[in-house]
Formats: C-alpha cells, structure tokens, sequence
C-alpha cells in the first residue's frame, strides 16, 4: 500500500500548511492595501497631496467606522451560525436614544428626567449593554426555540426597535450629555473599544468552545447536535452576544455624537454584514473570522475617506461601496467552491 | 492471470477480441488533479451496449471522480472521451444527459419540499396548451414509470415525507426517465434493503436487454460478482485493469485493489462478558418503537439486525437523548438515569455514529481537526475557559494516525475527503470520548473493503478493551461476523434475540418473517 502510506497522516512529520496559507486574510488584506495605494496614487496625481500621508485622516478614517466595526463583530458571529442579523441598526438608534437620556448634565433645561441628572457615566454604560443584551436576548429565543427563522425574527427586532427610538421622545432628539459620558466617544477612544472588541473576539471565536461551538452549528446543525452541543442554548447565546455589542455601540455612537436621534445607525446592519462578507465570512454558515471582518471595516472607511479626501460625489460613493461588496462575495462564493471540489 | 487490457499497453488498441456488444463509451488519458490530491492519473475505461461495467477501488481510487467527469459534473485536466466512437466534451451535467449519460447520485440529488412527480419530471415537465405544468399529465406519467419499474411510491407524495430507501428508487427512476444510453450508478443499493436491491438488479437486468450500458460504482462484492459483465479496478487514481467476471476471483479483485491480501474480513476475537453496562427496559418512543428491552455487557459486540425502517437507527437516537423515551427505562451500571439530550449521553460515556453522514455527521467546511474534536470539548481540553491547542491537535493527530486517514492535514476541509476517510474522522471523533457504550449505526456504509476490515479490527480491538459495542447494519455479513450477540428488530419491537452460534442470514430472516 504504497501510495497510501504516504499520504497518511503521521505525528512525526505533521502536513502543516505553510505560513501564507494559514494567514486566510491573506487576499482581503491585499484588497485593503490596493485600495489605499489607488488612493495615494490618485491622491498626488488629482489633489498633489499625499492620502496615507496623513495620519490624522487614517485615524479619522476608522473612527468614522468603529460603531459599525463593533456591531460587525456580533453579526459576523451570527452569520458564522448559518444566521443573520437585521437588527442591529436599529438597537444602535434604541440603546442610544434611552442611554442619553440618563446621560443629560444638570445645567440641560430640557431634560427628559428631571430628577435623574448628573448620573455617574458608568449608569447609562451599562444600561446600554444591558439593554442590547434583552434584544440580543429576544432575538435568540425567538430564533432558538420558537424556530422562527432568523431573517424574520431580526426584521422584526429591527423595526420595533427603530419604532421604539422613536416613540421614546415622540422623534425628538436628546441632547446635553455629560462631560463625563461623552468622554468615551471623545478622540480616539472609539477605535480603541472596537479593537479591544475585536481582539476579544478574535481569541473566543478561535481558542474557546465558545468559538468552537458556533463554527460547528454554522457548519452543520444537526450533526452539532447529535455531537453533544446545545444548539438551541448557544444560539441564544450568540444573539445575545451581537445584541450586547450592538448595545455597546450604541453607546459610544451616542458619547460620539454628544447627542442622540432616533435616525441613529440607520443601515448600519448592511454595512456591518458588508464588512462581514467582505472578510470572507460565508452567509452559509460556518466559515468566517473576526480578523476578516475587520479588514473589511476598515476597507469600508477607507473607501469613504479616500472618496471624501478625492472630494468624489457622495453619490459615487455609494454606487461604487455596492459593486465593491458583490465583488467580495464573488470572490467569495469562488474561493469556497474551489475548497471544496472533488 | 492477465488483464484484458492492462496499464501499460496503448490505449486506443486495448480492446480484447473477445469483447463483444457495441462499444458505447470509452474514455482514455484522463487526468484530474485537486489541491490536495492526484484523483485520477492517466486513467482509461470502456463501456459495452448491454453490459454492466463494475468499477472497485478502495475509497480516494479515484471511481467517484472518473464518474463526476462522465456526468459533466467536473471537468478532466486532460484525455478525451469518446461516444459511439465520437469524441464528446461534457462540459455540464445538462450537456452529459444531452448525449444520453445519465448518473444516479451517491448522494440524493432530490428537493425535499417538491412532491415525486416534480423531482422526476424537472426541467421536462409537460405543458398544457397555454404553456403551464400539465400535472394531471405528469402524475400519469409518473405512475406509468413506476408501474413499468414495478415501484409502489405514490407521485403526489413528498420526497422529504418518503423513507430513504423510496428516495433511491424515486432517484433511480428518474434516472431512467431520461431514457439514457449510458447509466451511471454510484451505490445505489446502499440505502437499500437486500428486498429492494433484488428489485433494482431485475430493473438492471431490463435494462441491459434494451441495450442500455450500466456503469456500476459499489463497495459490496456479492452485488459486483452477481450483476456485472466486466470489472474494472482502480487503485490511488491508477488504471489497474479490465476483466470479465468469471474470469477473476474475489480475493483476486480485493488483491488488486488493496494491493496486499486481506486475511480475514470479520477479525471477531472472543471476549469473555463481564458485567452488564447497560441495561434498556421496555423502552418505548410513542408511535416509532416499543418495549424494547436488552442487557448490554462490557466487551460485547450486540448485532442490531432488521430491515430498513425497522426502527433499529430510532433506538439508538433514544438511547442516546436525539429523541428522548415516552416511557420505560435506561440503567448505566446498574444506575436508572434519564437521557434527555446528546449532551447527557456523552457525559455518561455513550458515544453514537450516526447513520447519515452528510446530514448528522460531518461538517463539510471544516477541517479534520475541528470535525474530529467536536464531540470531546464538551468534557475536556479546556484550561480555565481556554482550549489546550497543542494537546488537542496531538490527540487528533495521533487519532488520525491510528484510523489511517487519508487526508492532506488537519486543516484539510473534512469536504475534500473521500466517503470512507471522512467517516474514519466521524468515527475518530466518538474515539476521543473514550465511551463505554459505542453505538455505530451503519458504521461502514459506503466506505471499501480495506476501510472496511480496518474498521473492523477497531471495533473489535475495542470491545477487548472492554467497551461496550451495539452495531447497525443492514450487511448481514457483518452484523453475523462481528456480533456475539444479534437483536432482531422487525416493526419497532424486537422479534428475539440470539446467540453468536444459533444467529444465521436464515434464522434472522425466519424470525422477522414470523
């Protein structure tokens, strides 16, 4: 059995793969460095100036992104399960709306609670989270046991959410935040709780049963079942996850902004699956990375701050952010075909 | 004895002055190379009208790959293929079924939602006038094809609602439908009971007059020696030979193919039984089986045998907490316990291969490592919350190594392994929980015979360890070699239970057909 033996696996000479191969980010990470090179490249030939020159605008660039990067993180963990997540868009405007209003200073004339101003910041911190972990929560629970399909169960989520931001100050926006709580949307801090986030992420999705657990449901429900998983638990888990996380976000998009408006984070959820998919996560289920994702954050916010720093139409933006996503997932949907032939 | 045409003569002239009907397919100088492995290397093949052609080959030869080629499912590197001595190039499935091939799948290619008559007739349904789907006209149609084929499936019913057995058949007559020169049949009696597989050789058997030429793909000796004309073998993507049946013997095939003689088949130590592990009382799941009742003891192989749909694979879903018991009772050691989830099971020691490998089995897109180690991280190799990296890829390794898989790595996605290699990660994967109650339900359905016998020395290597072993299969042969003990399942009850020495293919039969 000559041929048979060779290929067979042995401890003593492990068939490692070789280091680029192991690096999947490998292709959107050169897709991120083509994009900011045609950008510098543009940027002498049009402007005279040079785009990565300038280090203020890269930081600009990604702050601009962070709120999207964060929610990005718990949808890619739910597109990895085989799901999805609409709705986190729109817990961003809800977690937001509600955290400010315990936010307000004294001096605010129109405060929404009177009696309940000058609040220590870390009172609306965690009221945010806790309140995108209830949507996270019912999003799960709906997902995991009343069997409704996640496109549905998070369409609704992502309606009465918006719906609720809304009614809380019948559309009005809520202003007057303390010092002390819009410090943490203040310089760079929001790209420094994205990549915390992210790296936290990163660790659990790959050196945790946690992590190890989600790619198994994404691959194959049924078979995580009958390995000894609770597939209906850790579903609920993930959608809590992605709803905290988007709580959170909504928390730094509102110490951002030092104010907050029911139109917040509208169609952040496209972005942040955008990202997602852009980073190879696959809408089938069990293949996708956080480090991926973020990639495809930042390339989302260098696109929008190299067509700004080009001063390109906002129009154009938009059509070209389109045609940069089906791309992706092209290129996806190839990559993971030629995976898997035989 | 001498191939009719070996590797090493030319291909274009190989053909034996002995061969008669009209040759229909030949195929020559095909290559076809994956990221990971040669599949297919120089490999030629001929197809007589009226003959059935057996190709055998351990898994990964290299047979499934030369038929995805011939279906116009994958496309060769290189050589020709030629039909009724014209060279044909088979670029899409569509095309394969335009010049008259068509291939009924390993793996069911039906929709489940879309009823039998929809599954056969789609993209040919019959229009009415205005240009809509004529279904009164479809159910005929399907219904003369079925009466034609003798196959009682009702047309209006749902694929998804009919037991797996009936999906093959439905496949195999849709496959006909198309009223093909050339089948091609990848295991198609694997999901069949020895009644249906009778019933499928008389259908092969009608076919062949009308002249069709059949090529046939399967793992079962008894079924290649009794129905095909010709046998082709592969060996690791090679071409090895061509011989009619009869001219060569069965441990010559199993020579060829393994290249190295397989001493015994069923290696059955005896281990003396000790004390009673598991012990099932009138166990009963409403509507499915009832009062199922048997003792289980360390060291032991219980044989479950019985027909397809018997309700074998039901018990040991129940057994294992996938559906838990409406009544009776589950002793572990002589402790009652209440399984209500996989997860409880595994805690007490049961492991379970599923039969169904694509659907409960493997996680096609990932890699060996994590299909391998699934089952064990629910009790191990985490150190405060975090997974112990190296200790885990050692055990998937060694594992790897012990099971001999075939596979590039153990990144290797488990969905570019061959059907054998891949179950031999699913059954690595109970072997890392160390279980003292292994279930293996159908455990060496599809894989070929070298897998097989390897399969089999484990599964005996660790009865002798003392773990406890219930076995499901609908290969008499094996449940006979390999059990000390055969429970008779017929209709959801068990019909008896017999001893190693009184169990036979007709005792078992006699007692299911009481």
């Amino acid at each position: 059995m000559n041929g048979v033996q060779s290929l067979t696996m042995s401890r003593k000479q492990p068939a490692k793969a070789s280091g680029w191969r192991r690096f999947d980010e490998i292709n959107i990470l050169m897709v991120l460095v083509g994009i900011a090179l045609l950008c510098e490249a543009l940027g002498w030939i049009f402007i005279g100036q040079s785009f990565l020159g300038n280090p203020q605008r890269l930081t600009i660039a990604i702050l601009q992104v962070s709120v999207i990067g964060i929610i990005a993180i718990g949808v890619t963990q739910v597109i990895i399960t085989g799901g999805i997540d609409l709705s986190s868009g729109s817990v961003v405007a809800m977690t937001a709306m509600i955290v400010a209003s315990l936010a307000q200073s004294e001096g605010w004339a129109r405060a929404l609670y009177p009696s309940l101003v000058e609040l220590p910041a870390y009172v609306p911190i965690v009221a945010g989270i806790l309140l995108g972990l209830i949507a996270g929560c019912i999003n799960g629970l709906l997902i995991a046991y009343a069997k409704i399909p996640p496109f549905i169960a998070t369409l609704g989520m992502m309606v009465s959410a918006r719906g609720i931001a809304k009614w809380y100050t019948r559309g009005q926006p809520v202003s007057g935040l303390t010092d002390e709580f819009t410090a943490i949307g203040s310089s760079a801090w929001p790209v420094a709780i994205f990549i915390v986030i992210a790296i936290i992420f990163h660790i659990a999705m790959k050196y945790t049963r946690y992590g190890k657990f989600t790619y198994a449901i994404g691959a194959n429900p049924q078979a995580a079942r009958v390995s000894g998983i609770n597939v209906e638990r850790h579903l609920v888990k993930v959608y809590a996850i992605a709803g905290m996380l988007a709580g959170i976000a909504g928390v730094v998009a509102c110490a951002r902004a030092q104010t907050a408006q029911s139109g917040m984070g509208y169609m952040y959820e496209l972005d942040a699956i955008a990202a997602a998919v852009i980073g190879g996560t696959s809408l089938a289920g069990g293949v996708g990375r956080i480090a991926g994702t973020v990639i495809g954050v930042i390339i989302l916010g260098l696109i929008s701050s190299g067509f700004t720093f080009l001063r390109i139409d906002a129009y154009y933006q938009e059509i070209v952010k389109g045609i940069i996503i089906v791309v992706a997932v092209g290129s996806d949907v190839y990559r993971s075909r030629k995976r898997l032939k035989k | 004895m001498q191939p009719i045409s070996g590797p090493d003569q030319d291909g274009s002239e190989a053909l034996h002055p002995q061969m008669q009907g009209e040759e229909l397919l030949r195929v020559s100088g095909i290559s076809k190379a994956f990221p990971s492995v040669r599949a297919l290397d120089d490999v030629r093949f001929e197809l007589r009208r009226g003959t059935v052609h057996a190709l055998m080959g351990e898994n990964g030869a290299g047979k499934s790959t030369l038929m995805k080629i011939l279906a116009g499912v994958i496309q060769p590197d290189e050589g020709s293929i030629y039909l009724k001595g014209r060279r044909v190039s088979l670029k899409t499935p569509l095309e394969a079924l335009g010049h008259g091939i068509a291939m009924i799948h390993q793996e069911l290619n039906l929709m489940p939602s879309m009823t039998v008559a929809e599954n056969v007739w789609i993209r040919r349904e019959p229009l009415n006038r205005l240009g809509l789907v004529d279904h009164a006209r479809m159910r005929r149609m399907t219904q003369a094809l079925f009466d034609r084929l003798n196959i009682g499936v009702d047309p209006d019913a749902r694929i998804g609602e009919l037991a797996v057995a009936s999906r093959q058949m439905v496949e195999i007559a849709k496959a006909i439908s198309y009223e093909s020169d050339v089948l091609i049949m990848d295991e198609p009696t694997s999901a069949l009971t020895e009644k249906e597989a009778d019933h499928l050789f008389e259908i092969i058997a009608d076919l062949k007059k009308s002249g069709v030429g059949i090529v046939y793909i399967s793992h079962k000796m008894d079924e290649i020696l009794k129905i095909s004309d010709d046998i082709s073998i592969f060996r690791d993507g090679k071409y090895i030979g061509t011989y009619r049946n009869g001219e060569i013997t069965r441990d010559e095939i199993v020579f060829r193919m393994v290249d190295r003689e397989l001493s015994q088949m069923f290696p059955k130590e005896n281990v003396p039984s000790a004390e009673v592990i598991l012990s099932v009382r009138e166990l009963s799941l409403e509507g499915v089986f009832r009062d199922v009742s048997f003792d289980l003891r360390a060291g032991e192989i219980l044989g479950f045998a019985g027909l397809v749909g018997a309700g074998r694979s039901n018990i040991a879903e129940t057994l294992f907490g996938v559906t838990p018991a409406t009544s009776g009772e589950i002793l572990i050691r002589n402790e009652k316990i209440a399984i209500s989830s996989p997860g409880q099971a595994i805690r007490k020691g049961v492991g379970f291969l599923t039969e169904d490998r694509g659907t409960t089995g493997s996680m096609q897109v990932l890699s060996v490592q994590e299909n391998m180690q699934v089952a064990v991280l629910q009790n191990g190799f985490t150190k405060v919350g975090f997974l112990s990296g190296s200790a885990l890829r050692d055990a998937c390794s060694d594992m790897c190594e012990r099971l001999k898989v075939k596979a590039a790595s153990l990144e290797t996605p488990v969905g570019t392994l061959s059907g054998g290699n891949q179950q031999k990660v699913l059954l690595g994967r109970w072997l890392l929980t160390r279980p003292q109650i292994l279930i293996l339900d159908e455990p060496t359905k599809g894989i070929d015979v070298g897998a097989k016998a390897e399969v089999h020395g484990l599964i005996s290597r660790m009865a002798s360890n003392g773990a406890a072993i219930i076995l499901i299969s609908s290969e008499m042969p094996e449940v006979l070699g390999m059990s000390d003990r055969v429970v008779v399942v017929h209709e959801g009850r068990i019909a008896g239970i017999l001893d190693r020495k009184d169990a036979t293919q007709v005792s078992i039969m006699e007692m299911i057909a009481r």
